[in-house]
């Protein structure tokens, strides 16, 4: 598993995809800065995490188009796969090759908070609690996308369906208005956004990080799934 | 070394394969012969567990993959027919990864790299990034990389397909060098290619087995003289009176008539005699020269498209 982690992470900042994707990031968030710096509230910087978390949906897709499609492409599927190295393995490596990318990413978004903390005087401890959940739901759109990827071995596909998923897991929320009773309460729940807004509120529950922790897992259960129905395919 | 037992793959109700078996034995080469589309990458592909089979059972070492699969793939070293590269990085860091990926210890791989980028040689493109090296060097790689951790069994498929007859040379030759110490099971539609290396040949066709048996066998019928034609200027009842006096001659019949007293004719004779020899003096005696002869057996190309064409015929 470490070396897929090491060759992907690797990969990235090899090609010019990681600096591109940083450049970008940095680009969108520098405006969202200024935006909000001219608002002149004194304590954004959680609503400010809270917009970090919205550009994820053309982050991410970029990010994880990449991670098995360009393998099924390559015909490099075929050294992992025949290696002595378990699905899961391969799959875990290909995710936190993605996620260390992403927490270099989010490691340079620091300078943000950093101006703040400098020239003001924030609720750290609110920031903190943001950046966590950021951080979670950066997983769960990572494992969206490594999923997608799994899907297909064309990689601009796998960005829209991951695009297009992570919308609608983002907006689930607003279908529970739609209904009454038990789908309200499922779609409530499904919710990804309500958890992710309890963290920039700063409330951290213990059912919300292991909600976003779930998430993940079944998504790269079922990339696992995809992988191994694959290969027992008999079409 | 490998035991392959009724292997059977199914695409919905296209059999890819169909009630596969045979043995490989420790430090064999054995050729996998057949045309494009018989099986050869399917039965390679489950032999490495890139892909299930619908049933049957393979073992590698004794361990059969269903059951060991990681423990399977630690015995093999796989080349498929397209070398599994990255393109963005150098030789050497794709066989560092490769090591990594196979979990070789690191002190090994350190003494194993050198000899390995040596046996293939890559070493002086070791820098280079794969992208930019040409299909020869790009096979050597994938060559390299199946060897990486010097696994019991090779399996290599197609492995010298789209190289110039100079490389084709050279990585016969070391595919006979590493058929010394390891197992190998190697694909291949090029006739030749597989009786200059193998020691034992399974040919495939339609997912079935055609024939096993060695490359010498195989060519066998080659050299086999017990039926043939013949093209001889002179009388042909003449002719005929000498030919079938000749001790080993059972049959001989006038088949065509070419010009004046030129004929051919079909001779057969016994398998452990050859008449050609005498045939020849006899007649020359006479001044009735051979002008042609050929033999009637299948030579080895021809038994191979007897053996993959016919059941086409019946399928279509």
């Amino acid at each position: 598993m470490r070396a897929i982690i090491k060759r992907d992470f690797k990969a990235y900042f090899n090609s010019p995809i990681a600096y591109v994707l940083i450049g970008l990031y940095m680009l969108l968030l520098g405006m969202f800065f200024n935006s909000f710096l001219g608002l002149g509230i004194s304590d954004f910087m959680s609503e400010f995490v809270a917009s970090m978390g919205s550009t994820l949906i053309i982050i991410v897709p970029i990010l994880t188009m990449r991670t098995l499609a360009e393998d099924k492409k390559n015909g490099t599927e075929v050294l992992l796969l025949t290696s002595p190295v378990r699905v899961t393995e391969i799959v875990l490596g290909k995710f936190f090759a993605c996620y260390c990318v992403f927490l270099v990413m989010t490691a340079v978004t620091l300078i943000f908070p950093l101006i703040v903390i400098i020239e003001g005087k924030p609720d750290i401890i609110l920031i903190v609690c943001s950046y966590l959940g950021y951080v979670l739901i950066g997983a769960v759109y990572i494992s969206l996308g490594v999923f997608a990827s799994s899907l297909t071995e064309n990689q601009i596909i796998a960005s829209i369906i991951t695009l297009v998923s992570i919308f609608l897991i983002q907006n689930i929320g607003y279908l529970a208005g739609f209904f009454s009773g038990f789908l309200n309460k499922v779609f409530l729940w499904i919710s990804i956004l309500d958890r992710y807004l309890d963290f920039i509120r700063g409330i951290v529950d213990l059912t919300s990080i292991v909600f976003m922790f779930s998430y993940t897992a079944v998504f790269i259960i079922l990339t696992i799934r995809v992988i191994e129905r694959k290969r027992w395919s008999q079409g | 070394m490998i035991e392959i037992q009724n292997l059977t793959k199914e695409y919905g109700r296209i059999k890819a394969i169909d009630n596969i078996s045979f043995n490989v034995e420790k430090g064999e080469i054995l050729g996998f012969l057949g045309p494009n589309g018989a099986g050869k990458t399917t039965t390679m592909n489950i032999i490495t567990g890139f892909i299930s089979s619908t049933s049957g059972v393979v073992k590698v070492a004794g361990v059969d993959i269903l059951e060991n699969p990681v423990e399977v793939k630690r015995h093999i070293g796989y080349l498929p027919e397209q070398p599994p590269l990255y393109p963005d990085m150098t030789v050497n860091e794709y066989l560092d990864f490769c090591a990594n990926l196979k979990k070789i210890p690191s002190k090994k791989w350190k003494s194993q790299k050198k000899d390995i980028m040596e046996l293939v040689k890559v070493t002086h493109v070791s820098h280079r990034l794969i992208k930019n090296l040409s299909k020869g060097y790009k096979q050597r790689v994938g060559f390299a990389q199946a060897m990486v951790g010097s696994p019991e069994v090779l399996i290599l498929d197609e492995p010298t397909v789209g190289l110039d007859p100079k490389q084709i040379m050279e990585i016969r030759n070391l595919i006979k060098l590493l058929g010394k110490k390891h197992t190998v099971i190697l694909s291949s539609h090029i006739l030749p290619e597989v009786s200059a290396v193998c020691d034992r040949v399974v040919i495939i066709n339609r997912g079935k087995i055609a024939a096993i048996d060695t490359p010498d066998n195989l060519s066998k019928s080659l050299t086999d003289f017990s039926r043939f034609t013949v093209t001889i200027e002179g009388p042909e009842n003449k002719v005929k009176n000498i030919i079938s006096n000749i001790y080993g001659v059972k049959y001989l019949k006038t088949s065509s008539r070419i010009k004046d007293n030129e004929y051919s004719y079909i001779v057969e004779a016994d398998k452990n005699i050859d008449v050609r020899k005498p045939m020849f003096y006899q007649l020359a005696q006479q001044g009735m020269p051979i002008l042609e002869l050929k033999s009637l057996n299948l030579s080895l190309e021809e038994v191979f498209l007897q053996l993959t064409t016919s059941e086409e015929k019946e399928a279509v």
